[in-house]
């Protein structure tokens, strides 16, 4: 069943791609095949493909129970806030945030966690910008 | 003899203080990098690429660096396959079979150090094998024109899938993939934008880094997070070394075991699609064919530690071939290879090896250097690169999410990066999961670019008669390969699947 909604979905993707492609505004600059070509070959292996999965799926694979999809979406979304508070929050504060999150998720005791953060944050930025001068994110308070 | 005055410039380049320093440092993590499960050859390099690149190292040092974490994870991968039976990456999957057993019976130290052997054996000999088979292949490669190289990028998808493969369809969905992502941005040929949505961020397509970094490194931490490896710690009792010099009889014994296994993962590792995995598989099954009369093989046999071994460093080897002579790399960890020389802004090809020498032979004087450093350090100091399986994944794996964000964040320092990253790694846990390969996307983002460029350049010349792709008979050999190469998995995959399984359990 996944592959077949897999396929589904990849056959959406085929036609949105190729509809996409036929957006696409030809130059006065022209070759014999100009830019849309490629993309259309592309969207048919990508059709076919897609065809094939729903047709001839293969097992499904086993999928994480609902508390585990939740955690990784967690995970994901603090991955983001992470991406997006980097250059207000600056390097340490942020990153030991997250690396602390991401440990405590991975089985440590929040304690642990907490410290492990720290001790990530505070050691990527001793080896990569104080040692290898590597220019990180910088917060409000320079760091 | 130019090739062997061409290395000898090489070894000028690659002996100097700097270099050699670099060479050991990369041997070092390498290693390392490798022991770590969770971490193999193609992430470790995956995550190392956008460092190197944002520290500013010139190309050579830099080529220097990461090829020793290449060769050094291929050697450290054996670590874990050895003391816990987990390969600490994929090629050392065959080295548990007997690795393990050697293990339980108290010859940890003597597995270790024959496997370590083994390795430079392996590594050693296929890189004599690059230094004169390269040049060949330079030869016939500048006879390419733009159609022949259109039809060899699609041998390289084609064959991608590899004998392994468990789903021919999947493998080309995902070359499509990736093909289709590199076509975001503008059109270098004709300056229209394309797929950008009026995004100015996606104005310069999507970097590869950002692609490989994403695809390798954070998908695998959510792997992590959603079966909770993070509370698994190794334990330190099972340590136990022993002695770690292996005695002259074993060598002897396991001599022949590891010549064969040398000559197959080499050409193992040459062949588009195939590289180390296979080489490691293919080694251990033909040396069990050879001499396993008594059925020792499984319980512990040094043979059966040194054939996949030799095989799976012979194969890293070997991949670097295409690599470097075509431009194709022929698998994950020659992909992620590749990522590396387009970041230093060099076009692996047979122009490479006429326009910068330097480069070529300075990386290949800097295997056989690594090389040397690899045993020497292996054979004494294991019992610290043991040490490392004691970190416990829920500290490791964070620590490797935010050193890819530091990677990632060096190269632009916009956050947008760092999402598209994220998209990337909640991608590849879904096409991990679904059993799709995630190399040829990986090579789809990286050559997408390039193989367009060929099949335009081919149609201009012949003025849009698509006929042309077909017209030399260098091109059709090409076409008949790929198309070859797609269906014989089709026919035999089943039949190689199930031997491999039988292999697998066999222990």
């Amino acid at each position: 069943m996944s592959d077949r909604i897999f396929g589904l979905i990849g056959l959406l993707l085929a036609v949105f791609y190729a509809w996409q492609g036929t957006l696409i505004q030809e130059s006065f600059i022209q070759d014999p095949v100009g830019p849309k070509a490629f993309p259309y070959i592309i969207a048919t292996v990508l059709g076919i493909s897609s065809l094939v999965f729903i047709v001839k799926p293969d097992p499904a694979p086993q999928w994480p129970v609902f508390g585990r999809f939740f955690e990784i979406g967690v995970s994901v979304a603090v991955m983001v806030a992470y991406a997006l508070a980097l250059p207000e929050a600056g390097f340490v504060a942020s990153t030991a945030v997250a690396a602390a999150f991401l440990s405590w998720r991975l089985g440590a005791h929040v304690l642990a966690a907490a410290g492990a953060g720290a001790a990530i944050s505070v050691g990527i930025y001793t080896i990569f910008h104080l040692v290898l001068g590597l220019s990180l994110a910088e917060g409000p308070w320079g760091f | 003899m130019d090739v062997l005055s061409s290395l000898a410039d090489g070894f000028s380049v690659a002996i100097t203080l700097q270099n050699l320093l670099l060479a050991l440092l990369g041997c070092f993590l390498g290693t390392v990098i490798g022991a770590l499960p969770g971490l193999g050859p193609s992430n470790g390099v995956a995550i190392l690429i956008p460092l190197a690149f944002t520290l500013g190292l010139p190309a050579t040092p830099a080529l220097i660096l990461l090829t020793s974490v290449y060769y050094g994870a291929m050697y450290g991968g054996r670590i874990s396959s050895i003391l816990l039976n987990i390969p600490g990456d994929e090629p050392a999957l065959m080295t548990t079979l007997d690795g393990y057993p050697m293990a339980k019976k108290g010859q940890a130290g003597e597995a270790l150090a024959l496997s370590g052997i083994a390795s430079f054996v392996g590594a050693f000999f296929a890189t004599w094998g690059l230094v004169f088979l390269a040049p060949q292949l330079v030869k016939v490669a500048l006879l390419f024109g733009p159609a022949e190289y259109f039809a060899l990028f699609t041998l390289a998808f084609a064959t991608l899938g590899g004998i392994a493969s468990r789903n021919q369809a999947k493998a080309a969905f995902a070359a499509a993939l990736g093909l289709g992502i590199s076509t975001i941005g503008v059109d270098g040929q004709t300056g229209v934008p394309r797929f950008s949505f009026g995004e100015v961020h996606l104005y310069d397509g999507i970097d590869f880094l950002v692609a490989i970094v994403g695809l390798f490194a954070l998908s695998e931490v959510f792997v992590f997070l959603e079966h909770h490896h993070g509370a698994a710690d190794a334990d330190s009792s099972k340590m136990k070394i022993g002695r770690v010099t292996p005695p002259i009889s074993m060598l002897k014994k396991t001599a022949g075991a590891m010549g064969r296994s040398t000559i197959i993962g080499f050409v193992a590792g040459v062949l588009p699609g195939a590289g180390a995995s296979l080489g490691s598989f293919l080694s251990y099954s033909l040396e069990k064919k050879i001499s396993d009369r008594d059925r020792t093989f499984g319980t512990g046999d040094p043979r059966g530690v040194a054939a996949p071994e030799a095989g799976n460093n012979a194969a890293a080897g070997g991949a670097l071939v295409p690599m470097l002579a075509l431009g194709v790399p022929g698998s994950g960890t020659t992909a992620v290879l590749l990522a590396m020389l387009l970041a230093l802004n060099i076009t692996p090809g047979p122009l490479l090896f006429q326009q910068n020498p330097d480069v070529v032979w300075g990386l290949i004087a800097a295997l056989f250097i690594g090389n040397v450093m690899l045993l020497l350090m292996n054979i004494p100091m294991v019992s610290i690169f043991v040490r490392v399986l004691l970190i416990p994944p829920k500290y490791l794996m964070p620590a490797v999410a935010m050193i890819s964000f530091v990677g990632i964040y060096g190269i632009s320092g916009s956050s947008f990066d760092l999402l598209v990253m994220i998209g990337f790694g909640v991608i590849g846990w879904f096409l991990r999961k679904l059993d799709v390969p995630l190399v040829p996307v990986i090579l789809g983002v990286m050559l997408g670019d390039q193989m367009e460029k060929n099949l335009r350049r081919a149609m201009t010349i012949s003025d849009g008669d698509w006929t042309a792709l077909v017209a030399s008979p260098l091109a059709m050999g090409l076409w008949a390969f790929a198309l070859l190469g797609f269906v014989a998995p089709l026919l035999f995959g089943r039949l190689f699947r199930m031997k491999k399984r039988e292999e697998d359990v066999g222990d």
